[in-house]
């Protein structure tokens, strides 16, 4: 059900214009800073409702920060972040868990020393604690290695389990834009095409997803529209397949 | 590969040990006296643990907040219920020790949150020597405006509790004693279960871990620091208000020495460890009295500290500390 049309044209900024109710998040000239260092120069981009949006580029071109600046662990020195409409540039992260935006963070960052229930509770901190048995069953049905493991320690797990585990907990709180930073990062090949099949099954159930990756060949192949940063700004955005068919795409990021 | 035990198997097997070899050294009058001297210093070492879990600052100040709360206790007794002398009437002893006791520990609690926004908030993101530094200021801060309210001499503590004892396995134990160390446990079981159990204990262990994770799933961390400081401040506060039903008398720089021990209790037990404060408070205070019942009374705070540097030196990470680099 990825129902928002495609952009053709392959052009900073370039979209078609699709109603504006059915923009979920949208950045307007964003600029943040980490200290004295100038991270995000600019950048601009939407997400619509029921979108997988890719952010690619090389590393340090801003991929993280962005995410980082939408879920608001940083906040932008100038431009503006809008979340269903509302102004969120300056609002904490967490609130922002609340208004519906996730955020399964870079390094995956789950709780080494809660056990695999306890990370997933802490997922759903913001809900009703007696309203999330099925949300747990839900995980357990897209990750049935964390149920076997249910009461172990978050650190004991492999480095995929903690990925779905991280994953699984962001999904907790039932997020209506779903940010995955390097979901296959360090997994073995037949776990990365594994994570990316579970993207797609939450995507397709409903959830809106930006997802930065590192492997843009896969990460093009799940979205329906992706842009490309380089030191801060967008570069160049587009439908995904005609990104995968761009000259400079293809060099710098497809390894041909 | 380790063996799977529950995970309270090995505090538990600690606790018991340490007890059992206590009680065995000691006989059951000391051990008493034991007892209740490690449940003084547990309570303010699960501070110490706590505050240091949360935002890795050792706070010095804290041995001052259990002075406070003695202060205010007392103060809550004479200057509110009038007390001076023992209350005889039983339901009244238990309510009036109820009641004072949770007074103190609120208003410690407001104390310890107000402290933590007004001395350390603003120096979250300083080097880390700053909040150090600040937490020293705020201890003579608190020190001066005890000396200056209350006077820089010993303050009697109202002995509301009658100095009855009772037999018990060929000693005469005082119920004071009793009252202690029931009261300290039932204060260290309800927070077990509150960081164990709850959602905001949770969000408390969450934090400690990894703060910017903990934000991401809606935790608010000022909130939750804050919590943390509120409980350990009245916790403290509890323990001052044995400390006074139990010495008579009160000071202003009562808590720097007991601060300073209760602070090797939380070392010992694995800083950041809940539970290993607790044992380390009990494993302290069998230290110190067994010193005294050998002879060396004078060399038992010499024994504490000696503790904690042979701690320091040879495991750093107490007894029940976690272990280091765990994060892949």
């Amino acid at each position: 059900m990825t129902g928002a049309p495609t952009t053709t044209a392959i052009a900073p900024g370039a979209s078609a214009s699709p109603a504006p109710d059915d923009i979920l998040l949208r950045l307007e000239d964003v600029h943040t800073y980490y200290g004295q260092i100038h991270a995000l120069q600019g950048v601009s981009l939407e997400v619509r409702r029921g979108e997988i949006v890719t952010l690619i580029g090389a590393n340090g071109a801003g991929k993280t920060t962005t995410l980082k600046t939408i879920s608001g662990l940083l906040h932008p020195r100038q431009g503006k972040i809008s979340f269903e409409g509302k102004d969120i540039s300056r609002t904490p992260a967490h609130q922002l868990v609340r208004a519906g935006i996730g955020h399964s963070p870079e390094g995956r960052r789950i709780f080494s020393r809660l056990t695999i229930l306890e990370n997933l509770k802490m997922g759903a901190f913001t809900r009703p604690q007696d309203e999330i048995q099925g949300d747990l069953d839900h995980v357990f049905e897209l990750f049935p290695r964390l149920k076997e493991r249910i009461s172990q320690r978050g650190g004991s797990l492999s480095g995929g389990e903690q990925q779905m585990l991280a994953i699984g907990r962001a999904m907790m709180a039932r997020p209506r834009v779903l940010l995955l930073d390097e979901p296959s990062l360090g997994l073995s090949p037949i776990l990365v095409q594994q994570i990316f099949a579970i993207i797609q099954e939450i995507n397709s159930s409903g959830t809106t997803i930006l997802l930065v990756e590192q492997n843009a060949l896969q990460a093009l192949i799940v979205a329906n529209r992706g842009y490309v940063l380089q030191t801060g700004h967008v570069a160049l955005s587009g439908a995904s397949a005609d990104l995968r068919e761009n000259e400079m795409v293809r060099k710098a990021y497809l390894g041909e | 590969m380790t063996v799977n035990l529950p995970r309270f198997a090995r505090p538990l097997g600690i606790g018991a040990v340490a007890l059992i070899v206590e009680y065995l050294l000691l006989g059951t009058q000391q051990f008493a006296n034991a007892l209740t001297l490690g449940a003084i210093y547990a309570l303010i070492a699960l501070g110490y643990t706590m505050v240091y879990g949360i935002v890795e600052l050792i706070n010095f100040a804290h041995g001052d907040v259990f002075m406070v709360g003695s202060f205010l206790a007392m103060w809550i007794m004479t200057t509110i219920f009038g007390l001076t002398g023992p209350v005889t009437n039983l339901v009244n002893l238990v309510g009036l020790l109820a009641i004072v006791m949770l007074a103190t520990m609120v208003g410690m609690g407001l104390i310890g949150a107000f402290i933590e926004r007004v001395a350390y908030r603003p120096l979250r993101h300083a080097p880390r020597l700053a909040p150090l530094i600040t937490a020293i200021g705020v201890s003579f801060i608190l020190q001066n405006i005890i000396a200056t309210a209350f006077g820089p001499s010993p303050v009697n503590f109202p002995q509301i509790v009658p100095a009855d004892k009772f037999a018990l396995m060929g000693a005469r134990i005082a119920y004071l004693n009793l009252f202690i160390v029931i009261m300290a446990v039932v204060l260290m079981i309800a927070l077990q279960v509150f960081i164990g159990r709850t959602r905001l204990g949770r969000a408390m262990r969450s934090t400690a871990q990894d703060r910017e994770a903990a934000e991401l799933m809606g935790v608010d961390i000022n909130q939750t620091i804050a919590i943390t400081f509120f409980i350990a401040a009245a916790l403290a506060g509890a323990g001052g208000m044995v400390q006074g039903l139990y010495a008579g008398s009160i000071k202003f720089d009562l808590g720097f020495f007991v601060g300073l021990k209760a602070f090797t209790a939380a070392v010992l037990g694995g800083i950041g460890n809940t539970t290993g404060a607790a044992i380390g408070g009990f494993v302290i205070a069998f230290v110190e009295v067994y010193a005294t019942v050998i002879g060396y009374t004078q060399w038992s705070e010499v024994a504490v500290f000696t503790v904690l540097i042979l701690v320091l030196v040879f495991r750093p990470s107490g007894l029940l500390g976690q272990q280091l680099g765990e994060r892949a």
